[in-house]
């Protein structure tokens, strides 16, 4: 198989494509599944304390 | 400070050291004349000068174990430092560059100044030097107080510090001397290239393994920034400088590409260069620093995620718009026009997010100017990223490509945002590294603060004047269909606005070093706390805190 520019094409247009839209939706849920929610409310607060040591 | 490292650690720095001393002096010997043989000279006297500081507390006693129950911020502190240090020189240089467009004259005759060769140490000195070291000394900081953990060892974080500087050095010295790959933002040649590669593989290692030994559970969106900003540079780095050196005595070398693959890889560089050092790195400082300077949590975490991946998928696909109207095909170009479009929503969900964070809080931003350096930051993001789309379309870019206009853009992006989020983060990290209790002068941080947006205002509203009068005119047909202007009256069209550049650049400098003087000053200041209550010093009272507490 030559490596030609319709090749490269015909992949991107395929698995470059489907990969990528993949991605962005595998993305999307991620941050909206409702159970993430509680997680990232706590994330978001948790660099606000002052206690300036690591944790033991 | 090298007291703090274990008596291994001193030993492994010693064995690094004298065999780095080594290879400078290789360097020297089969380079001789050559500019490699000067740097091998450089890397053989900075070698042997360290090696000479960790002798000096070789047999000091051991550390004490109290120390693993604290944060190392050591290297952070040198980092901070060597920013500023690098700053002042960067944007020195870039006065520099922006009065030799104005008058010519002052290379002095010299060739080591001549306009070409300052230019890269400008570019390099501010990106590299200023940014880059601000960025690895708050990622260290950010990293460990977000996973709660030490970071992992004590003598790494010094070879990616230390090395990093190293790498800095031989650049701005190469450039001086004629060394460059030209390309651009890749300027250093084969060695140099191969010594950051290690540099920034341990830097990598450095973070997954502290990452790794993490008492929280997520980890924060900063570091998710830190990492691709790190991930993606190696990346870049190592295929962009793909070469074959003409031996190894010399410093020149030939890239592994040629005609217009060079130039798509170097742009795929270039513009990812863009994106992930000064673009994620940078907003990891400010998903940090300023949800919490501001004392809010960031508006939507959701939407930060999202930003993240989209930033970092779609960036990658963007850098041939660097190349319109060249012999790169056009779909190719086509391809990074539109996805430079669609960049900007994930951009705009950056810059949205941090300014919604301050909404509420506006009375903070008025009061405090370390604040205001963040939200001005997060302001001129989305103006940058705005034009960078704008840009990239085809047609304004046949306009706009070749003129200052190009060159408003990077600086609106480079001291709009990169700058001001990097001094709001100084400004916060500073106090609470040396523990004091805030900066020396508020005063002070206001004067930098204004200095800094009179200072960008002024080099941004210059240069757009300049591009888009550059651009019209290189473009004026008259009736016979011949050009109206000659070059060289663009060129004296542009004479005032590039004194006013330069004039713009001198008042963004004063800032820098109305900051390093304050800097200095609340170092030496005394600790306003009374040390038995600063944050490191062991406590009795120590709450344990839950890692995932429920609300
Ligand atoms: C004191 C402030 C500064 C001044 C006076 C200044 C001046 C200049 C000048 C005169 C040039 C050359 C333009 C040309 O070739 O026509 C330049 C290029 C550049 N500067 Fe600055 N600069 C300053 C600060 C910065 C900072 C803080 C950064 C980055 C964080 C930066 C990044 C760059 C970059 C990336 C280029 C190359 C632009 C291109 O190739 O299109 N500069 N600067
Ligand atoms: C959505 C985001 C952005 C897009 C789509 C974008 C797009 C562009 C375009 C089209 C050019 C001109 C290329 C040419 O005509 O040669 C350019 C140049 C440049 N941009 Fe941006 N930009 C964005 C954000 C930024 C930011 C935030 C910075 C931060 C500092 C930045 C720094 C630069 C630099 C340094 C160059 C000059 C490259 C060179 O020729 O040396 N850009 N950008």
């Amino acid at each position: 198989m030559s490596l030609d520019h319709e090749t490269l094409v015909a992949f991107s247009k395929s698995w470059g494509l489907f990969y990528l839209i993949a991605l962005a939706i595998g993305v999307v849920i991620y941050a909206l599944w409702p159970a993430n929610l509680s997680k990232f409310h706590v994330a978001k607060q948790s660099i606000l304390d002052e206690d300036d040591k690591p944790w033991t | 400070m090298v007291a703090q490292l274990t008596s291994g650690e001193r030993q492994l720095a010693l064995v690094v050291l004298i065999a780095l001393a080594l290879v400078g002096l290789a360097m020297g010997v089969v380079g001789r004349a050559d500019p490699i043989g000067v740097h091998g000279l450089i890397v053989l006297v900075l070698s042997v000068g360290l090696t000479f500081l960790v002798l000096s507390s070789l047999y000091a006693p051991e550390p004490s174990a109290e120390r693993l129950s604290q944060y190392y911020d050591d290297p952070s502190k040198v980092g901070i430092i060597l920013a500023i240090v690098w700053g002042i020189i960067g944007m020195a240089m870039g006065v520099w560059v922006a009065a030799l467009l104005a008058w010519p004259d002052l290379t002095f005759d010299a060739g080591w100044a001549s306009f070409g060769r300052l230019r890269p140490v400008h570019t390099s000195g501010v990106i590299f030097g200023f940014g880059g070291n601000a960025l690895i000394a708050t990622s260290f900081h950010v990293l460990q107080r977000t996973s709660r953990a030490r970071l992992a060892g004590q003598f790494s974080p010094w070879f990616v510090l230390l090395g990093y500087n190293l790498f800095c050095i031989i650049a701005a010295a190469g450039y001086f001397m004629g060394v460059t790959q030209s390309k651009e933002y890749a300027e250093p040649e084969w060695y140099a290239d191969i010594w950051l590669v290690i540099v920034w593989v341990t830097y990598f290692l450095l973070y997954i393994r502290t990452l790794a030994r993490r008492k929280e559970p997520h980890i924060y969106v900063a570091n998710w920034y830190y990492m691709a900003f790190i991930l993606v540079v190696a990346v870049l780095h190592i295929v962009n400088n793909l070469a074959v050196p003409v031996s190894l005595g010399h410093a020149k070398s030939y890239s592994a590409f040629s005609g217009v693959q060079d130039a798509m890889t170097q742009w795929w560089y270039g513009h990812n260069a863009v994106a992930f050092f000064l673009t994620a790195g940078f907003l990891g400082m400010m998903y940090y620093y300023l949800p919490k300077r501001a004392g809010r949590p960031i508006f939507s975490y959701r939407l930060s995620i999202i930003s993240f991946w989209g930033i970092t998928f779609m960036y990658m696909w963007a850098g041939s718009h660097h190349l319109h109207y060249t012999a790169l095909p056009e779909w190719v170009q086509t391809l990074g026009m539109t996805f430079s479009l669609v960049l900007l929503v994930p951009s705009w969900a950056s810059a949205g997010n941090a300014l919604a964070t301050l909404n509420g809080a506006w009375h903070k931003v008025r009061d405090d100017a370390t604040l205001r350096f963040m939200m001005a930051a997060a302001v001129f993001y989305g103006l940058a990223t705005f034009e960078g789309s704008f840009l990239a379309i085809r047609q304004v870019n046949s306009l706009s490509h070749y003129t200052d206009w190009t060159v408003g853009h990077v600086h609106a992006g480079a001291l709009g945002w990169v700058a001001l989020i990097t001094f709001g983060s100084i400004y916060s990290v500073v106090p609470w590294l040396w523990k004091r209790e805030r900066m020396y002068s508020a005063a002070l941080v206001e004067v930098h603060f204004w200095l800094a947006i009179a200072g960008t205002v002024v080099y941004v509203f210059a240069m757009w004047n300049s591009g888009i009068i550059q651009g019209l005119m290189w473009r004026t047909y008259n009736e016979s269909g011949t050009l109206t202007y000659s070059f060289i009256d663009s060129v004296v069209a542009m004479h005032p606005y590039y004194i006013a550049r330069a004039f713009g650049g001198l008042l963004f400098l004063l800032g820098i070093l109305v900051c390093a003087y304050n800097i200095w000053m609340t170092i030496r200041m005394a600790p306003a706390v009374q040390p038995t209550s600063t944050a490191d010093l062991p406590e009795p009272r120590q709450i344990p805190v839950s890692p995932a507490p429920a609300e």
